[in-house]
């Protein structure tokens, strides 16, 4: 198979956030501070990026604004003629920030929402007075002009919320919104009986999509990351493992995807030790699963091989233990059953607590 | 697309040429579209100022071709683009 050039690269800035989300997609085992990049470096990796033929950078976390060389790094990945995107919570920026990150050349900001008022927003992100602050920020965005993009997470708490989400996307001149019902890896792992959606959740969210993508056509356009553990089919994740895009994570590991690092036999190379370039074409941890070679039956004869590529790797790891296996939301996984059935435990487990995501551990440099 | 409308890429939406793959592509929010030679030259033409009618005639005249071609070709283009909010129209 010929290998493409990457489309996208996500860049952990870092894993320090003032939310702890219990549905974060950052490994439990997170980066400290001290162990980050630098400024240098990362501006070293975007230029590889884009020699590379990366074309998107997505600026992530942890919380990007809480690296305090942020508009540097702006500067850079524009310098290196990269589209730039910054995905945040909005805490942690000001109206001056975000002004100096304008004059930086950012181009597109992507905001997350973790409910549709206070009382549900602060409770899921663990942090007080997050909803209103975010409202400010989203203001302040509007006023420069960024394009927006609101990034709704839902889940079984909060997916009564979603008209109104999209109701508030409209509102803020937001040219889309990304519905994202949560999908279970990183810490939303240890969240499931909280946050599984029941199958008629589920169902209704998908109908909504479909209304609203016809009403608001044109006006808004809205992306659909639908229910995982109800599907018959499994999702293609990352579009193809080693196809179309790459995670740097906060410490310069380079990853296939960001919860690779939960498949043990893996060994991801690192941005100081060698070029992307050769990390992309040659590292072993993105021709682990690259094209269809290493699928098993019922994948290798199946005529959707090349559609969804065997679903998420890291998904068969999480729940079968075999990072190898078909992904086993798949209805041709022996395991999909079981699966269905779990899902249906979880969803019921009306008095769930959540469990919080951790912050990384401080190191020898004190944090901010 | 209508005759009067004046087609215009909105704040993020850009046109980038990409040396890796030797392509013009149109850069937008988390988004790439890779433009063949016509679609480039479409967007090319669209600089926020010119009406439809007027980015058609141009067309028609650099590449040669029919007019209604060209405009039922660059129309549905820029419709699928505006619904993507890749597109803004002022009229």
């Amino acid at each position: 198979m010929k290998i493409p050039p990457p489309i996208a690269m996500l860049a952990e800035l870092t894993h320090r956030c003032p939310l702890s989300c219990p549905y974060c997609s950052n490994p439990l085992e997170l980066t400290r501070l001290d162990q980050e990049l630098d400024t240098q470096t990362w501006a070293r990796v975007f230029r590889e990026a884009a020699g590379l033929g990366v074309l998107q950078l997505h600026l992530s976390g942890g919380e990007p604004a809480s690296r305090r060389d942020l508009e540097e790094l702006v500067t850079a990945a524009r310098d290196a003629g990269l589209y730039t995107n910054l995905i945040t919570s909005g805490i942690g920026l000001t109206e001056k920030r975000l002004q100096t990150l304008d004059a930086a050349g950012l181009d597109h900001v992507q905001l997350s929402l973790q409910g549709t008022n206070p009382e549900m927003a602060d409770e899921i992100g663990g942090y007080k007075g997050g909803f209103k602050r975010k409202m400010q920020v989203a203001t302040w965005i509007g006023q420069i002009g960024f394009p927006l993009t609101l990034n709704a997470v839902l889940h079984r708490r909060n997916l009564h919320q979603l008209p109104r989400a999209i109701e508030m996307a409209v509102e803020m001149g937001a040219r889309r919104i990304e519905v994202a019902t949560v999908q279970f890896h990183g810490w939303a792992l240890k969240n499931r009986d909280a946050f599984m959606p029941t199958r008629a959740q589920a169902q209704e969210a998908t109908q909504i999509v479909a209304e609203a993508r016809k009403s608001l056509k044109g006006t808004l356009v809205i992306d659909y990351v639908p229910a995982d553990y109800h599907d018959d089919y499994p999702k293609r994740c990352m579009g193809g493992w080693g196809t179309s895009g790459l995670n740097v994570a906060p410490d310069g590991q380079v990853l296939p995807c960001h919860a690779a690092q939960t498949i043990p036999h893996l060994e991801f190379d690192r941005v100081q030790d060698k070029p992307l370039q050769e990390i992309w074409y040659k590292g072993s941890a993105f021709n682990a699963y690259r094209g269809t070679d290493w699928m098993p039956e019922p994948c290798q004869s199946c005529d959707r091989k090349t559609v969804d590529f065997g679903g998420c790797r890291c998904q068969a790891m999480a729940i079968i233990g075999d990072p190898n296996a078909t992904d086993p939301v798949c209805i041709k996984s022996p395991h999909h059953g079981a699966l269905q059935q779990q899902a249906n435990t979880h969803a019921v487990q009306v008095d769930a607590p959540l469990n919080y995501r951790a912050q990384p551990q401080r190191g020898v440099v004190q944090a901010d | 697309m209508e005759a009067q409308d004046i087609p215009a890429l909105p704040r993020g939406v850009r046109l980038h040429f990409d040396r890796v793959r030797d392509t013009w592509v149109l850069l937008a929010p988390e988004r790439a579209v890779t433009l063949d030679g016509v679609g480039h030259a479409i967007l090319n033409a669209v600089d926020g100022t010119r009406r439809f009618e007027e980015i058609v005639d141009h067309l028609a005249e650099s590449f040669g071709a029919p007019q209604e071609q060209i405009s039922s070709d660059s129309s549905g283009f820029l419709d699928a683009l505006r619904d993507r909010r890749f597109l803004d129209v002022v009229s």
